[in-house]
């Protein structure tokens, strides 16, 4: 099944890399990634939505956490949550057909946000299923141009996931350096 | 105090306690080696850069510190490939060093540019791309701490040119790892203790697989303590070999695709398996579907990563193997298990006759006799063998009988052919004490001889025996068992060793009879220098039992009856 995660990681150079490299590798599919910015600047948050049964869910969360720009890891596919993915369709709206498509926007509660003579642009939030269903109905006036985000996704009440650094244990485990013998033989 | 980039890199080396580096000069690397003169650090030129990293593998595997690899910027650093990814597959703690092109012109294809950090993006536990001078302390710092913890593994530090010749001021105290999402040290919640202690109680015929992890935790007493608590037999992967001393009555041997038979029926027959750092490589557990069909399974590892991956298993204790088992020994209870040992005694009686060891001297060398000389002649000593990969390395592991950890070091994950001689030389720079000795194929040993000079630069008594069958050994007996034998590229044309050793002023030998093979040994052994022998052995014997690769672990190609090969002989 379709399961979601949303890591977060350092907001460091070649980290998105390192992410999407490990997918790679353990030869997992990659179905949405998204990554920004968040409410620390030193953090970004990525929502990947990868196939995986629960075994291979999990040993994505313990191979994620092997990255060591990584922070934390939530596979959020059985929470409560909001997820959201945002669309912009470039549509033909001849001006016979204009008041339909408009109607379907409504209904949709999407938005208008460009008008061409022989087009518009419909800019869309919502689940993955609305936008689809969005879609599905326009699609008979013609489709010219479509760009998905992919999903973000957040978990619904009070707990929230952020990532809390735990600096002070490592101080004390750094200071060990490489000046013992090594191990006894 | 204000320093050099350069000076910052040595000055740090010194202060992670590193006392050799193995390394190339280059433009990019440059200004580091123009720094080196002020430094205690004894640098070890190479001849190739791969040899470096398996020189700086083989120092770590040896000693359990940090191997220093130290190369230049493009074709430098990609020569390091191949010893970065034997390291990471076998979890040796490396830091290599490349210098890069300025940060100016990265990116514009410069003169020796490489995007070392992408290429090695996956075969590294981590890496860093320096560009500032500032920055270096404390990735350097990082470097340490994340190759020598948790799981240990190769980390890569590529360094700019203008980040080693710009100054800043350099505090080592200010410049603390910074490392907030790293967790190497996990433990086993007390439910696992409680279901793992369940397991081991209620068996009835155990068995513990030891692996690797033992060594790199340093909980050799505590396996032992383990096995003699409970009588349960031992069994080793090929990197476990060491951990567990050959003689112990309850060490049955090596499992795997070239395993004992016995071991590997043990292992098929159990109903518990007790895996100990070890992580269930296709090697050693041959087809998964049949494997240990009515075992469960307890697994000890400390890499979370590794739990479920090809084995599933009833109970994971994720944490470092020494501090897990230091916890569970108090609260185990003597288990009887001596009604399954003597069932495994009864597995062992069919392959004594097949051992090649009962093949009466014929004048014919096979290899197996070599290296068990090789063993009678040395045991008892603090010796380490290094070996190569392919039938020769099959053959130390079942006829090398290792007592002490560590005696043996061998490219095991990634099989590189070429790893023995370098890693060598880092083994006896690690250990000067040590006897060192390479067993080594004719074709693995033309990969890496250049190495010899280093060697002999080094001024480091290694003795090299090579198996020499004039073959690529095991790729011509897949050939012979699973492609018609037919020899595809296999036969292989050698120089003769003898002169090449005497070229660099290496004493030789030539061997081509067993009763030749003891004085060959007791001369180098005498010798006050490094001596190369040739074994010249039976060109197309084959390495048995073998699991084919697919098949299931009890499903073994064993070898003919060698008296009747021999009666076919004459």
């Amino acid at each position: 099944m379709l399961k979601t995660f949303v890591v977060h990681v350092e907001n460091k150079p070649g980290v998105l890399t390192r992410v999407a490299s490990l997918f790679r590798r353990r030869a997992f599919n990659i179905d949405s990634l998204t990554v920004g910015r968040t409410e620390k600047p030193e953090v970004s948050r990525m929502t990947i939505t990868v196939e995986a049964d629960q075994d291979q869910a999990r040993r994505i969360e313990a191979s994620l956490y092997k990255l060591v720009n990584v922070l934390l890891v939530e596979d959020i596919t059985e929470e409560p949550a909001i997820t959201r993915d945002l669309a912009m369709i470039k549509v033909a709206a001849q001006h016979d057909q204009r008041s339909h498509v408009l109607q379907l926007v409504n209904i949709f509660r999407a938005r208008v946000v460009d008008v061409a003579p022989e087009s518009l642009i419909i800019e869309i939030t919502g689940g993955e299923d609305k936008i689809d269903g969005l879609l599905e109905v326009l699609r008979p006036f013609g489709l010219l141009e479509m760009v998905r985000t992919g999903i973000v996704a957040m978990r619904r009440g009070n707990k929230s996931s952020t990532a809390t650094p735990a600096t002070e244990e490592l101080d004390e485990v750094t200071a060990e350096t490489n000046n013992d013998e090594g191990q006894s033989v | 105090m204000m320093k050099t980039g350069a000076e910052i890199l040595w000055e740090c080396l010194e202060r992670e306690g590193v006392k050799h580096v193995f390394g190339y000069p280059g433009g990019a690397i440059l200004p580091a080696y123009d720094a080196l003169r002020h430094s205690k650090i004894h640098h070890i030129l190479v001849r190739h850069e791969q040899g470096a990293t398996h020189m700086a593998d083989g120092y770590a595997r040896a000693s359990g510190r940090v191997g220093v690899a130290v190369a230049t910027s493009g074709p430098g650093a990609t020569n390091m490939v191949t010893g970065i990814a034997t390291a990471m597959m076998d979890s040796s703690p490396l830091v290599c060093i490349t210098g890069q092109v300025g940060s100016k012109v990265i990116g514009s294809d410069a003169f020796q540019e490489t995007d070392i950090t992408g290429v090695t993006l996956p075969i590294t536990k981590h890496n860093y791309l320096v560009t500032h001078a500032s920055e270096l302390a404390r990735t350097l710092r990082e470097a340490f701490y994340v190759a020598r913890s948790g799981r240990p593994g190769p980390v890569l530090v590529d360094i700019t040119k203008d980040a080693q010749q710009s100054s800043c001021e350099f505090d080592w105290e200010a410049a603390k790892p910074q490392l907030p999402g790293y967790r190497p040290d996990l433990s086993p919640t007390p439910q696992d203790y409680s279901q793992a202690l369940k397991l081991i109680q209620e068996a009835k015929r155990p068995v513990i697989l030891a692996g690797h992890g033992i060594l790199l935790s340093g909980a050799m007493a505590e396996v032992r303590e383990l096995a003699d608590r409970t009588g349960i037999p031992v069994t080793l992967t090929l990197l476990g070999l060491g951990a567990f001393p050959a003689s112990h009555p309850l060490n049955l041997g090596m499992m795997g695709m070239h395993g004992e038979a016995w071991v590997n029926h043990t292992i098929q027959d159990a109903d518990l398996l007790i895996a100990l750092g070890m992580r269930f490589d296709d090697r050693v557990t041959g087809n998964l579907k049949t494997y240990a069909p009515k075992a469960r399974k307890i697994q000890v590892e400390i890499d979370p990563t590794e739990i479920n991956k090809n084995v599933k298993v009833d109970v994971a204790l994720i944490g470092d193997l020494r501090e897990v088992l230091r916890e569970l020994l108090p609260r185990l209870q003597a288990t009887d298990c001596s009604e399954w040992r003597s069932y495994i005694d009864g597995l062992k009686g069919d392959a004594a006759v097949r051992d090649i060891q009962n093949l009466p001297d014929s004048g014919h060398l096979y290899a197996a006799h070599v290296i068990n000389d090789l063993w009678k002649e040395t045991r008892g000593g603090d010796t380490v063998v290094v070996t190569d990969v392919g039938q020769h390395q099959m053959w130390e592991a079942q006829y090398f009988k290792h007592e002490l950890p560590h005696s043996l070091i061998t490219s095991g994950g990634l099989g590189t052919m070429g790893f023995a001689l370098p890693a060598a030389i880092g083994v006896k720079v690690a250990r000067p004490e040590a006897e060192v000795w390479v067993v080594v194929g004719d074709g693995g040993f033309q990969m890496t001889m250049a190495e010899l000079a280093t060697l002999v630069q080094e001024k480091l008594k290694i003795h090299i025996a090579i198996i020499n069958n004039g073959y690529l050994g095991m790729v011509r007996q897949w050939q012979e068992f699973f492609y018609d034998r037919n020899y595809q590229s296999t036969p292989l044309l050698s120089p003769n060793f003898s002169k090449l050793a005497d070229a660099y002023g290496i004493r030789s030998a030539v061997v081509t009879e067993r009763a030749q093979v003891v004085p060959a040994v007791q001369s180098a052994r005498r010798h006050e220098g490094p001596m190369l022998i040739d074994f010249q052995v039976e060109q197309e014997d084959s390495v048995y039992p073998m699991v084919a690769a697919g098949a299931a672990l009890h499903e073994m190609i064993r070898r003919p009856n060698p008296l009747v090969e021999t009666a076919e002989d004459e």
